[in-house]
């Protein structure tokens, strides 16, 4: 098992967002996790990359059967977990090329393999920008700064492909997205699925499901998974809207 | 002339005669009046005090309690070889090098240029007829300002530029002051003149480092005159001593159509002023000012800039950035005159600041007079800290907290460096800016 969530409870500041959450993701699966604004998802996304403004109050998180909770979100990333963000952060000033090789190269140090200088991340890189049909000229900007809603997905992405994390998590990726760059992000994700690599995808829409076809389908209500399933979930979901949630009680409390 | 100084500021006057008399021989008569006037008007300005608006928050009685003696020229082996590692050094282009405000002609390299171009030592410049007697003193106003009054009165060295007509200067040309500590705490007063011809062209880098510790003062005036058309990128990067003194006024003057770019880096100094004037007096002329200080410690470090709008449709961009940690302060004041007849001035003006300490203090304030009624203006200030949420971008992404930090404060004095447009010196200034930093 790659990850293990075991009634994991989270705060930020007084209020409970997570209220115990258990999850299993092997090896090689592609989940997807569902749910209205305010359920927790991405809540649950950013206490996994480590984001210090949640403090887990309960339970526990394995990774590679490693507790996770304990490691600095730099260290999380370096072992393989890697997270889309919903809103990536534009960072003037840094270079958007020197930035993504001073990332590879930390976890390329962490592997105890060698760093690459610039022309051999170049190389590395090229093929991948093509994929993604991304603007090269994107790679000499700041990071994200000026770039479209489309462009900071796609860097997201890029970022992934480059990274090549055990653990992907990708958190609302279609938000804000049209259908061509939906296409275009989708297949990077597809291109990146094996058997060596997980990936939870966290979205309010069953369409980006049509894309990125998962193995199961979980259903975040009010801080807890509520139901899980196969991909049919997330269309029955679409058909009756998630007010059928408010009918559906959590497992734990049934009498 | 009758002058009356306090107890503090009596031993100028005392230096003052001494210089007077040994330089009575060599000075044509309109320098010794020149001197005279400067000598005169310090004694009547005195050092200024925190209760004038401008020196509000930069107290300079620690410079003003200092007796300093004037600088010694010592050129020491450790001197030369400390040259040959600057940052500049490996820049082949023209430079000339002062130590303790003294030209050292063995250190400099002026050679190469195009024909007309004076490029030679203020204290040679003196001692030739030319257009020094037009324009020395003439937009430095030292019946104004204490730290131009007293320059004026003992100015001798520095750098003299004189751009002929439609040149074009392509590599920079460096002005180099080197300091070394003394046993004696010492006092030294660089002059710069660059006047730029009709159409003509060039960068200048004016830099101050301290290569001892030790107290001293460096008082610096630079007069730059950008004639019609012409374009002059002034960077000025000062790294002085941390027991140093630096003050330092500027003065750019830019007429129809010409362009004056300054690039102000304040690093070093326990107690550094910098003013910069730009006075844009011709249509079409365009002022940009930028700037980035660097505190630490217990320094002060104080930015007074003006932009003065005196013609129509002239166009002013500033953008200032401080960084300030310890217990450090640091000050920006923005002034921009658009005078009654500059219609169609456009002027922006911003002061951001990173403050990494809760310790340090910013005091920082625009300051808009505005008399012609077609004018577009904008300005503002910021002050912040590092944003938390692109250091955890970041983190995310493997790159540790501090190198993250580091990242980002580098890349928020970066962008004020980005604008030098010569591009190896923009590699070099910014490699030095980011290891000083680091360092």
């Amino acid at each position: 098992m790659l990850l293990e969530i075991k009634n994991l409870h989270a705060n930020v500041g007084n209020t409970e967002i997570l209220k115990g959450i258990d999850l299993k993701v092997g090896l090689g699966e592609v989940h997807a996790i569902m749910g209205p604004n305010g359920s927790g998802k991405s809540t649950l996304a950013q206490v996994l990359a480590g984001r210090d403004v949640y403090k887990v109050t309960e339970g526990e998180v394995l990774y590679g059967g490693k507790d996770l909770l304990e490691l600095d979100p730099e260290f999380r990333a370096r072992e393989g977990i890697f997270l889309a963000f919903q809103y990536p952060v534009e960072i003037p000033g840094v270079n958007n090329t020197y930035f993504l090789r001073a990332a590879l190269n930390a976890a390329r140090k962490h592997r105890g393999e060698e760093e690459l200088d610039a022309m051999d991340f170049l190389t590395h890189i090229r093929e991948k920008i093509k994929l993604l049909e991304m603007d090269e000229t994107l790679m000499n900007r700041p990071v994200n700064e000026g770039f479209s809603g489309g462009e900071k997905k796609r860097n997201e992405i890029l970022q992934m492909a480059v990274l090549e994390p055990k653990l992907a998590i990708m958190d609302e990726t279609d938000s804000g997205l049209d259908i061509d760059a939906l296409r275009i992000v989708a297949s990077g994700v597809n291109s990146l699925r094996g058997k060596e690599r997980s990936i939870i995808v966290v979205t309010h829409y069953q369409r980006l499901l049509n894309y990125i076809v998962p193995d199961f389908v979980h259903v975040l209500s009010n801080g807890r998974i509520v139901k899980s399933g196969s991909k049919e979930l997330a269309l029955e979901l679409e058909e009756k809207g998630y007010s059928w949630l408010d009918e559906t009680v959590p497992v734990s409390e049934r009498a | 002339m009758a002058i009356a100084l306090k107890e503090s500021e009596d031993f100028y006057l005392k230096d003052f005669r001494e210089f007077e008399d040994r330089q009575a021989a060599t000075a044509p008569a309109w320098l010794s009046k020149l001197r005279s006037e400067g000598m005169q008007a310090f004694a009547e300005l005195g050092f200024p005090t925190t209760k004038l608006e401008d020196w509000k928050y930069c107290n300079v009685s620690p410079v003003a309690g200092v007796r300093f003696v004037p600088a010694p020229y010592e050129l020491t082996d450790k001197i030369r070889k400390q040259v040959k590692e600057l940052p500049f050094a490996g820049l082949d282009c023209t430079r000339m090098v002062f130590v303790n405000g003294h030209y050292a002609e063995e250190l400099s390299s002026v050679r190469d240029l195009p024909e007309g171009a004076r490029i030679t030592n203020m204290a040679r410049a003196l001692t030739q007829e030319g257009a020094v007697t037009a324009h020395l003193g003439r937009y430095a106003k030292h019946r104004r300002h204490p730290f131009v009054a007293l320059n004026t009165a003992f100015v001798e060295d520095g750098a003299f530029i004189e751009l002929p007509k439609g040149v074009a200067i392509e590599k920079p040309i460096g002005i180099i002051y080197v300091s070394a500590g003394g046993t004696e705490p010492w006092v030294a007063h660089p002059r710069n003149l660059v006047i730029a011809a009709q159409g003509s062209q060039a960068t200048v880098v004016e830099t101050y480092l301290g290569i001892d510790g030790g107290v001293y003062f460096n008082n610096a005036v630079t007069e730059i005159v950008a004639e019609e058309n012409a374009h002059i990128d002034y960077v000025k990067f000062q790294d002085e001593s941390e027991s140093a003194f630096h003050v330092a006024t500027m003065l750019a003057y830019a007429a129809r159509n010409a362009a004056a770019v300054t690039n102000s880096i304040q690093l070093g100094a326990r107690l550094g002023r910098e003013e910069v004037t730009t006075v844009l007096d011709g249509e079409g002329a365009e002022a940009y000012l930028y700037g980035l200080y660097v505190t630490n410690g217990r320094q002060l470090l104080d930015n007074h800039t003006a932009i003065d709008h005196a013609q129509p449709h002239c166009s002013s961009r500033e953008f200032y950035k401080g960084i300030l940690d310890g217990k450090s302060t640091a000050v920006f004041n923005g002034k921009i005159l658009v005078r009654k007849d500059a219609q169609k001035t456009d002027s922006k003006q911003s002061d951001k600041n990173l403050l990494l300490s809760e310790d340090a203090t910013i005091n920082t304030k625009p300051q808009l007079e505005i008399f012609a009624d077609d004018v577009k203006c904008t300005h503002g200030a910021t002050i912040g800290q590092i944003d938390p949420e692109s250091i955890f971008y970041l983190r995310a992404r493997g790159i540790g907290l501090e190198e993250a930090r580091k990242l980002l404060i580098e890349a928020f004095a970066s962008e004020i460096v980005d604008h030098v447009k010569f591009e190896p010196l923009r590699k070099q200034l910014k490699s030095a800016l980011l290891a000083k930093m680091r360092s």
